[in-house]
């Protein structure tokens, strides 16, 4: 895909490390990443099990925090940020799509598009149009009323890239989106993130094992054991 | 969307977890009331109390009478207004198993003493005209469907005899607390008989009721009383009226003591049970409160997402219990032999217990599962789903 003219840099990492601890034991996971994404480009991780994707994803939507390294987001240096600030930022800076869809199981689609939206000062009458134009984007404005053990796993994924997107967030950062879905799905899935991407510049990360999904990408990096490695698409499959 | 909604859908999410949990606080909220209740009726007496009789009774044993001519001097003392006095007569009316207190009272003072028990004058007035005359309360006459007029006979046990009065008066309690199971009858009638069939026990009393001006002068007038009869051949003992009726409670004290014990155990087990539950609900829901972090909601919503489940369903479970409290403690009156408790309802301050129990069993409960929130990162919660 070609990548967006014009744009400016939005996700800056400057020499990024993380370790986690298991039994005292420190385990390095990222090692001294330095990378940047431009606004508007549709980016893709790629790598194995255990190389890191998730945990820079999670540094970048401001989920978790670096050891040592600045990540700054918009020109916000988000690793200073305190707890209560990081939840705030998220909230109107990030929209997320996990593999599982993480929908609330005893609320309706309207009501999972909704949620996000309990943190703005819309009013009620403001939100329910929010909600109906989310759900209408993504093919579901027919299924407001079903709670999700009454939607198929595509829809699920449906439902959880409104509530993506309800908030209109700065970047959307999509954790092995279609990870959990049969190839039809998937491929509903990946057109309507590429079409967030292409009609609404929303500026897309996403952590994907699938080449298909990669191929999407304007820009993918390939992560192995915690550092970025030059990206060969036969690495991918593809 | 708001955090009320969130809250009822989520504590229907197990429905039949969700229903035992409520059924068992109502079930503990309805023991805890129906303890408390209990203890409050054994406590009627202190409660019912005036601040300012005193009780003068015999020192050695309130069944060992003092003589008639303690009143008098009684009377005598500085700050006390009016001496009354009253024998424990007791007897037996239709059978042994119908108890309530029949006393001998001074008809001349008695009633004037205890302006709880409301009366008409025209009552008042006949009773003291009337030797063989009778006041009941109107739980008596409910109970054993009298009306004025009628002959009331009872068998003497402490004082043989077989006794007739006739009713000429139905006091209602003026207060809750007004004990309105009694019967009184003129002490004259007793004494007579006494006179005629045991002299050696006539003018005789069992204790006097004194009325101070001030209730702050009870020590100083109690020991003046008592410091009168020193060295006679009834010493006396003199106390405020609700110590006096506390020493009765005092006796069955042991037996109060472990009904408050096994009310607040009650709720403390309660409170483990709403816990655990809160705690099952946290740790399986660790995943979605990871989620809701993510969009963006802080740890005190996830707070107040907790306590407010917890509230509810203590809520709802105090609601059953006070709501099934109320049918089961009429029920169980019926069951508690007539006369052994004056006033056996739930009063005002039991359901302010039964409250504070609801309030304390959800601080307690959402303890824990806050605590566990908390502590658990996005990325842990989230690395759980995967």
């Amino acid at each position: 895909m070609a990548e967006p003219k014009n744009s400016t840099i939005l996700v800056e990492l400057k020499d990024v490390s993380k370790s986690y601890y298991k039994n005292r034991f420190e385990i390095p996971v990222l090692s001294n990443i330095t990378f940047s994404i431009k606004d508007g480009l549709f980016f893709a991780f790629m790598g194995p099990s255990g190389s890191g994707k998730t945990t820079l994803l999670n540094l970048i939507a401001g989920i978790d925090q670096p050891d040592t390294g600045q990540i700054l987001v918009g020109g916000t240096d988000i690793a200073k940020l305190s707890e209560s600030q990081l939840a705030t930022w998220r909230s109107l800076h990030v929209g997320f799509i996990f593999q599982f869809y993480n929908l609330i199981p005893v609320l309706t689609a309207f009501e999972n598009v909704e949620l996000p939206l309990m943190l703005t000062h819309l009013s009620k009458k403001e939100k329910r149009e929010h909600v109906r134009t989310a759900l209408s984007l993504v093919g579901l404005g027919d299924r407001m009323d079903h709670y999700p053990r009454q939607l198929s796993g595509g829809q699920e994924q449906r439902v959880a890239i409104a509530r993506a997107v309800v908030t209109d967030p700065t970047i959307i950062v999509a954790d092995e989106p279609t990870g959990d879905l049969d190839k039809t799905s998937a491929e509903d899935v990946l057109e309507l993130l590429v079409r967030l991407n292409e009609q609404f510049r929303k500026t897309i990360i996403m952590v994907t094992h699938d080449p298909r999904a990669a191929e999407k990408a304007h820009q993918i990096i390939h992560l192995d054991k915690g550092e970025l490695t030059p990206y060969e698409p036969s690495q991918a499959g593809i | 969307m708001n955090l009320p909604k969130l809250v009822f859908r989520n504590i229907f999410r197990h429905s039949l977890r969700s229903a035992l949990t409520i059924l068992g606080i109502g079930v503990t909220i309805t023991a805890f009331g129906l303890l408390r209740t209990l203890v409050g009726a054994w406590n009627t007496g202190v409660e019912a109390s005036s601040d300012n009789r005193l009780i003068t009774r015999n020192a050695v044993s309130f069944v060992f009478p003092m003589p008639l001519a303690y009143q008098n001097q009684i009377s005598s003392i500085d700050g006390v207004e009016q001496v009354t006095f009253a024998n424990w007569f007791m007897g037996v009316y239709v059978d042994e198993n119908q108890f309530f207190p029949r006393l001998a009272v001074d008809a001349n003072t008695f009633l004037e003493t205890f302006p709880e028990y409301l009366l008409t004058r025209e009552e008042l007035e006949t009773f003291k005209r009337e030797r063989n005359s009778c006041i009941i309360g109107s739980v008596i006459a409910e109970r054993y469907d009298l009306q004025r007029g009628d002959i009331m006979q009872v068998t003497g046990n402490i004082y043989p005899g077989t006794y007739e009065f006739v009713v000429r008066g139905i006091y209602r309690p003026r207060d809750q607390t007004t004990d309105a199971s009694q019967m009184f009858f003129q002490w004259d009638y007793l004494n007579e008989r006494l006179i005629q069939d045991s002299p050696g026990r006539a003018n005789e009393v069992g204790w006097y009721i004194v009325t101070i001006a001030e209730p702050s002068q009870s020590a100083g007038v109690s020991e003046a009383i008592d410091a009168i009869f020193l060295n006679s051949r009834a010493e006396t003992k003199t106390e405020t009226e609700a110590s006096f009726q506390q020493s009765f409670i005092s006796m069955s004290g042991a037996i109060i003591q472990a009904i408050n014990v096994i009310s607040i155990i009650i709720i403390g087990i309660i409170g483990l049970v709403l816990s655990n539950t809160m705690a099952m609900t946290a740790r399986e829901r660790n995943q979605e409160y990871a989620v809701l972090k993510t969009l963006g909601f802080k740890s005190n919503f996830i707070t107040r997402l907790i306590v407010s489940e917890t509230l509810l369903i203590s809520v709802l479970g105090g609601i059953l219990g006070l709501a099934i409290t109320f049918p089961l403690t009429d029920a169980v009156q019926e069951y508690i032999p007539a006369g052994w408790f004056p006033v056996f309802e739930i009063t005002p301050l039991t359901i302010g217990l039964s409250a504070l129990a609801v309030a304390a069993v959800t601080i307690f409960a959402s303890f824990y599962p806050i605590l566990y929130a908390k502590s658990q990162s996005i990325v842990d919660g989230l690395r759980q789903i995967s």
